[in-house]
C-alpha cells in the first residue's frame, strides 16, 4: 500500500522523509536539480532522477519535470516536503491527475487555507477568535481609513497576496496611517499585487501554533502546540515545545480550535494552525492567524515530545490509513527546542551568505539530540536555494535543561567558507528574556546587537 | 557623475531581482530602490536618504558582485 515515494524537495527536509521511509522499509526516490548531483539527500534516498537546472522554476518548481520524475522512476506517492510546491492546489491537482497519490491535504483544502483573507473568514465562520480587522474590501484610502479606526490602533498593514513579511506595516496612531498606506502599497506592488489588508497589532506578541493530525474516516486530533516566537525578518530561528507558560486547559481549547477549523475544510494529513497570542496566556489573548496546508519546518520537537513519526502518519494517512491512537493517547513529556542553523551573518543584519563548506562540523546525534542536515563539509550553498541548511533539536526533561542542551550543541558547531548563525542562536537561548520566557517576536531583531556583543566577550571555541 | 549624488552599492553577491525604483523615481529615505535576491531571500536595497533616482546602474536578472556600483541617487 505504501510507496515507493517521489520526495519532491531537497535538503534537509528530503533528507529527513528519506530517513522514516528507510524505517518504514519504503522505497524513496529523490530528485535533484544540476546543482544537487551529489548533495547529501540524493544519497539519503534509494534511488535518484534528475529534473533540470539548478534555478528552482527549472527543477524543484516545476510540476511538469516532477511529474516526469515520478513517472520514470514508478513513483505512486508525491510527498512534497515544505516550501517550493507543498501548498500548490495545481501541483496536488497534478498529481491525482496523474494517479499519484499526493501526501497532503485535498486540493480545496489547501485553496481554503492559501489566501489570509478567505482563512480568517473561514476562521471566524468556524468561531475562532480572530484579532479585529479588515480584509481590504474597498481599497480606497478612505475606507481604509475608516476601517483602521474601526479596527483600532495600533494596526498592522498587511499586502493581501504577501507573506514573509512584505509589505507589513505597523502603524501606531490615526496620524501616522496615510504615509504608512502608501508605502505599503508600493511595496506590496513590487510583489505584483497592491492590495492591503488591516489587522490589530499585538504589540509584545508570542507565535503559537497546534499541530494537527488527521485521517480519511473522520479522525481528528491535535498534537499540542510549538512556540516560535523567536524570528528575524518574520522568519523561525527557534521552535519549542511545550510552549512556556502553557497551561493544560489552554492546551486543550487551542487543540479545540485547530481542529475545529480543520473538519471545517475536511482537512486530511498533518497540518498546522498558526495563532499570535499576548503574553500572560489566556483564552482570551490567543488569536488565529492561518493555516498552513503541510509539514512545518519545526516539526521535530513536537515528534521528540510525543514519541510521534509526523511523517510516517502524513503517509499513512495519505495510503488511506485510520489514525489507531485517540486524541486522549496523546501525551507530552519533557521539552524539545529546535535551532535553525542557517548560512547567513547575525552581525550584518542576518544577510545570507552563500558559498563553499570549506569545513563543517555539526554535533553529534545522541540520546536528546537530533540533527536533521542537508549538507556536509565541502558542498556548495547556491544562492538559488535556501538558507537553513539544519536543523539541533533538543530535548530535556525541563526547558532550562533542553535550551541549555541546545545551546551546548550549538558551541559545538563550526564552519568555514560561509558564515553560520549558530553561535549567535547559542547566545539567544542563554538570553534571561529566553530563560525566563519573556521573549516576543521582535526580540532577536531588538537583542541583535548585545547577542553579538556577549559573543565579542567570550572567544569563540576552536 | 552628476554632483552630489550618492551611489548605491550591493552589500553581497546576489541577483538583481527587481527593480524598485526605476531612474526619476522620487523615493523616500529608506525606500527599497534595488531589490536583491539570494538564497531564496529578497535583500532590499534602501535609498540612504530622499531624493531621486538619477541612473540604474544594473538590470532585472542581472549577477552582482559585493560591492558593485547599483544606482545613483541625488538628494
Amino acid at each position: 500500500m505504501l510507496g515507493p515515494v517521489l520526495i519532491a524537495n531537497r535538503g534537509e527536509v528530503a533528507a529527513r522523509i528519506a530517513r522514516t521511509c528507510r524505517r518504514l522499509g519504503i522505497e524513496s526516490i529523490a530528485v535533484f536539480s544540476e546543482a544537487d548531483a551529489a548533495a547529501l539527500h540524493v544519497e539519503a534516498a534509494d534511488r535518484a532522477e534528475p529534473i533540470g537546472p539548478a534555478h528552482p522554476r527549472e527543477s524543484y518548481l516545476s510540476i511538469f519535470a516532477l511529474l516526469e520524475a515520478a513517472r520514470r522512476s514508478g513513483a505512486r506517492m508525491v510527498h512534497p516536503g515544505y516550501g517550493f510546491l507543498s501548498e500548490r492546489t495545481e501541483f496536488a491537482e497534478a498529481c491525482a491527475s496523474a494517479g499519484l497519490v499526493f501526501v497532503g491535504p485535498s486540493p480545496a483544502a489547501i485553496r481554503a487555507m492559501g489566501g489570509k483573507a478567505e482563512a480568517r473568514a473561514l476562521a471566524e465562520k468556524a468561531g475562532l477568535p480572530c484579532l479585529p480587522g479588515d480584509p481590504g474590501a474597498d481599497q480606497s484610502d478612505e475606507a481604509l481609513e475608516a476601517a483602521a479606526a474601526r479596527v483600532g490602533f495600533p494596526v498592522m498593514i498587511k499586502a493581501i497576496g504577501g507573506g514573509g513579511g512584505r509589505g507589513m506595516r505597523l502603524v501606531a496612531s490615526p496620524e501616522g496611517f496615510a504615509a504608512a498606506l502608501a508605502a505599503a502599497r508600493r511595496e506590496a506592488a513590487i510583489f505584483g499585487d497592491d492590495r492591503v489588508m488591516l489587522e490589530r497589532a499585538v504589540p509584545s506578541a508570542r507565535h503559537i501554533e497546534v499541530q494537527i493530525l488527521a485521517d480519511a474516516h473522520g479522525t481528528v486530533l491535535h498534537l499540542g502546540e510549538r512556540d516560535c516566537t523567536l524570528q528575524r525578518r518574520h522568519q523561525k530561528l527557534v521552535e519549542e515545545c511545550p510552549a512556556p507558560g502553557m497551561s493544560p486547559a489552554l492546551r486543550e481549547e487551542l487543540g479545540r480550535r485547530a481542529c475545529t477549523l480543520a473538519r471545517a475544510v475536511g482537512y486530511v494529513g498533518a497540518g498546522t494552525v498558526e495563532f499570535i497570542a499576548e503574553a500572560p496566556l489566556h483564552p482570551d489573548r490567543v488569536w488565529f492567524m492561518e493555516m498552513n496546508t503541510r509539514l512545518q519546518v519545526e516539526h521535530p520537537v513536537t515528534e521528540m515530545v510525543t514519541g510521534l513519526d509526523i511523517v510516517e502518519w502524513q503517509l499513512r494517512v495519505a495510503a488511506g490509513e485510520a489514525l489507531p491512537f485517540r486524541q486522549e493517547d496523546i501525551a507530552w513529556g519533557g521539552h524539545a527546542v529546535e535551532a535553525r542553523l542557517c548560512a547567513e551573518d547575525p552581525s550584518r543584519n542576518f544577510l545570507p551568505s552563500p558559498g563553499r563548506l570549506a569545513l563543517l562540523r555539526l554535533p553529534a546525534e545522541a540520546e536528546g539530540l537530533r540533527v536533521d542536515s542537508g549538507i556536509r563539509e565541502g558542498d556548495a550553498l547556491s544562492p538559488f536555494y535556501d538558507s537553513m541548511l539544519a536543523k539541533v533539536i533538543a530535548h530535556a526533561p525541563t526547558r532550562e535543561a533542553a535550551l541549555e542542551k541546545l545551546a551546548a550543541a550549538l558551541d559545538g558547531c563550526v564552519a568555514e567558507g560561509v558564515r553560520l548563525n549558530a553561535a549567535f542562536l547559542a547566545a539567544a537561548l542563554r538570553a534571561p528574556e529566553m530563560r525566563e520566557a519573556r521573549m516576543d517576536t521582535r526580540f532577536l531583531e531588538a537583542a541583535r546587537k548585545r547577542l553579538l556583543d556577549s559573543l565579542a566577550k567570550e572567544p569563540a571555541l576552536p | 557623475m552628476a554632483e552630489g549624488a550618492t551611489t548605491i552599492h550591493a552589500e553581497i553577491g546576489a541577483a538583481v531581482w527587481k527593480i524598485a525604483a526605476p531612474a526619476g523615481t522620487v523615493v523616500a529615505e529608506e525606500e527599497p530602490v534595488v531589490i536583491l535576491e539570494s538564497m531564496k531571500m529578497e535583500i532590499p536595497v534602501l535609498a540612504p536618504h530622499s531624493g531621486t533616482v538619477l541612473e540604474l546602474l544594473v538590470e532585472e536578472g542581472q549577477q552582482v558582485e559585493e560591492g558593485q556600483p547599483l544606482a545613483t541617487l541625488r538628494r
